[in-house]
Parts: C-alpha cells; structure tokens; sequence
C-alpha cells in the first residue's frame, strides 16, 4: 500500500500542472480571438485578387501563363504549413498524415516528392522522416507579416518555372470551427479554373500596361503569394482553437486524476489509522 | 453613371471601400485619373499616394506598389501593403530611406541591390506623400 506521503505529492504535482494547463488555456483562447480576426482581416485582399484573377481569365487574352499549363507530372513540391509550437493535440500530425498519403499516391504514379516547410512542427518532423526539403521558413509569430513568406514563395515558383516541378500543393489545417479544424492539400499549381462571372458571355480584353507577360506574372505571383498568406493566418487560428481544447481536456483530466488521488488518499489515511489503532488495542491487552 | 465602385486592399486588410467619382493613382507607366466608364485596364501600381475624389470630397491613400484593376464601374487596388497617409511618420520614412541609402552605399556587404533601389523608391514616395498633405492643410 502506498502511503501518504507519496499520495500527497503526486497531488500536489498534478495540481501544479493543472495550473499551467488552466493558464495555457486562457492563453489560448485570448489569442484565438485575435488569430481569427487576422484571418478575417486578409480575407478581403484574397477575394479582390481572385476576382481579378477571374476577370483575366475570362478576359480573351491571347497570352496563356506557365501556371495554368498542365504538363506531365514528374515532381511535386508540398508547402507545409504547421504551428511552431506543439501541445496542439493532433493538428500538425494530422496534416502530415495527409501530407504522406498524397505523397505516396503520388509516387505511385511516379511522381516525386519534395516539401517547402513553414513551421517549426513540419521542419522537425521532416528532419526525422527525410524528403527533400528546398525552403524552410519559422517563427512567423501569431501576427504573420506577409512579407516573411516571400522568399519561401519565390523558392517554389522557381522551380517550377526551370521546370524542376511540375506541380504545388498547399497543406495546411482549415478553420471550421473551434472545434473542428480540417486537414486539407489542395492544388496550387496548376492553378485551378476559378468559376466564371457573368463577364464571360462578351468579348473583352484588358489594356495591359506595361505587358500583359510581365503583369501576369506579377499578378499570379501575388495571387499564389496571397492563398499562402491566408493559409498561414488560417492555421494560426486552427492552432489556437486546438490548443485550447488540448488544454481543457488536460485540464478536465489532471482535475479527474486529482479526485481519484484524493480518495486513495483518504483510504491510505484510514487504513493506517486503523492499523495504529489496532496496534494499540492488541498491545493493551497483552498487557 | 457617375460614380465608381473603389476598393483598396493589402495583403492583411481591407483599408478603403466605396465610392468614387474620381480616382486618381500612379500607374507603373504614369498619373492615371480613372473616371466612370474607363475601358478595363490592368497595370503595376507604382509606390505613391492614391486620391479618392467623392464629390467635393477627397481622401489619399499611400500605396508601396501593387497592381490596379480597372472595369468600368469598378477599381480594385491590390496594394502590397497600403495605409492611411495620415498615419504616416514623416521620421520614419526618413530613417527607411536613410537605411536604404547605406545598403546602396555599402558595397561590401552582399545586398540585393535591385532590393535595395525599390526600397529607396518607396521611402522616397512615402516622403513626397506627405509633403502633398502638408500642403495642403
């Protein structure tokens, strides 16, 4: 039988730990809020760039971009998006499971694999599991500047343009709710048409100053630039929401464990009592 | 039709919307003045103020580059990072361009120099922005 000592101090430990678990959810939660206004607040920018992206390609230009060009799949680049900081419950692992399955789908068909990772959770993971990594980027803060992704974009879009890779994903957890974060890849490039307006049924181009090449391309690099963007703002707030729930469940649970401790406690402490008495009344009669 | 439908972005918010009934902006290639009706129009947006005129009405915007979309009844402008030009800080667009300056003066250390030019064009931009506003208070 344990005795009472080691009881009360596995309590006490639980019960410190139950505090930072509280802590770490009432941080979370603070920061939930402002992740998802953050998300909001890039939301208008994302839209207006995707009309216009709509726009071109109802428009009848007579210029077609590399992006939209689908040619034989040999390589793949993944972008991995991930939190830098764990205690999230499954967030990152669940994306990378995502991220593995396409992969091996994709290899199947003879499609290669490499990653540009943002997050310090995917560069970690990668490094245990390998694959080719060809752009990192980390420590992106809860207010991520879009600026601080443009180099990791640059990577991948030239690759693609030596035709090194042939196709883009983008892997990173959608918001649904604050319970539910889903796990997504979607395609980058190729782009994907994007649904027609109304604009399509006439006959009309732009005035493109200076060339239509030259703004397309400044355009497509700003319209992939800003679906990063908003994937990155995205997982901030799906890393929050996570972490919050992560912690109250640790928190319910050290609250469970603690209740458990305390009744066993009570048992060691009667029980001892109980001997001692015992001890007593035995030693009183030999007398 | 007599007004136009503006909206200003940047990549992390919404900065302006509504309407207009002039909008004047520096294209990549010049001034452009875009009224009600203008033929649809792409081009680069070069580092500078952005004038929204509503009737008598007028406010200005600065916009580090970006792109302008113009339809008829409508113009999108997808600023890299865009804010009200009230709130800039004559100071601190100085110390930009000073910073600037000294990476192009800096030949020794490894700086992108075609980086380093558009800096030094946005700080300038940004300064020329607010000594239009000076004036005219």
């Amino acid at each position: 039988m344990a005795n009472t000592k080691e009881v009360r101090n596995q309590i006490a430990s639980i019960k410190g730990t139950q505090k930072i678990t509280s802590a770490m959810e009432l941080v979370a939660a603070s920061k939930m809020k402002k992740t998802q206004d953050g998300m909001l607040e890039g939301r208008p920018y994302s839209e207006k760039i995707k009309d216009v992206i709509a726009h071109i390609a109802t428009s009848s230009s007579e210029y077609s971009h590399p992006f939209y060009e689908e040619r034989t799949p040999k390589k793949a680049c993944f972008i991995v998006v991930s939190s830098d900081k764990g205690l999230c419950g499954g967030l990152n692992i669940n994306l990378f499971k995502n991220v593995i399955a396409k992969s091996a789908e994709l290899n199947e068909q003879g499609i290669e694999s490499c990653f540009a990772l943002i997050g310090l959770k995917s560069a970690a993971f990668f490094k245990t599991i390998g694959g080719e990594v060809v752009a990192k980027a980390a420590k992106l803060g809860d207010k991520p500047n879009p600026d601080d992704l443009i180099g990791l974009t640059k990577v991948v879009l030239d690759l693609h343009k030596n035709g090194d890779i042939d196709q883009a994903y983008l892997c990173s957890n959608a918001f649904v709710n604050t319970m539910t974060q889903q796990p997504t890849v979607e395609q980058l490039i190729p782009l994907p048409a994007i649904e027609q307006d109304s604009l399509a049924s006439t006959h009309w181009d732009y005035i493109y100053e200076p060339e239509a090449k030259e703004l397309l391309e400044g355009l497509l690099t700003r319209y992939i630039e800003s679906l990063i963007y908003q994937a990155v703002v995205e997982n901030n707030a799906c890393e929050q929401a996570a972490k919050m729930i992560a912690m109250k469940n640790a928190t319910d649970n050290a609250g469970d464990l603690i209740k458990e401790l305390e009744l066993l406690y009570n048992n060691v402490r009667q029980a001892a009592i109980t001997q001692e008495l015992s001890e007593i009344v035995g030693g009183a009669s030999a007398v | 039709m007599s007004n136009i439908k503006i909206s200003i972005v940047s990549s992390s918010e919404e900065i302006y919307s509504g309407e207009a009934t002039m909008v004047f902006a520096t294209g990549s290639l010049g001034e452009l003045g875009i009224a009600p009706g203008h033929t649809p129009l792409l081009t680069g947006l070069a580092p500078g103020p952005v004038r929204v005129q509503n009737g008598s009405e007028e406010e200005t915007f600065f916009c580090s580059g970006g792109f302008v979309e113009v339809q008829p009844n409508a113009v999108t402008i997808l600023s890299d990072t865009a804010e009200r030009a009230d709130s800039l800080d004559e100071s601190e667009a100085l110390k930009a361009k000073e910073a600037a300056e000294q990476s192009l003066a800096d030949q020794q250390s490894t700086i992108d120099y075609t980086k380093a030019a558009a800096q030094l064009a946005e700080a300038v931009a940004r300064l020329k922005t607010i000594q239009k506003l000076r004036k005219n208070i």
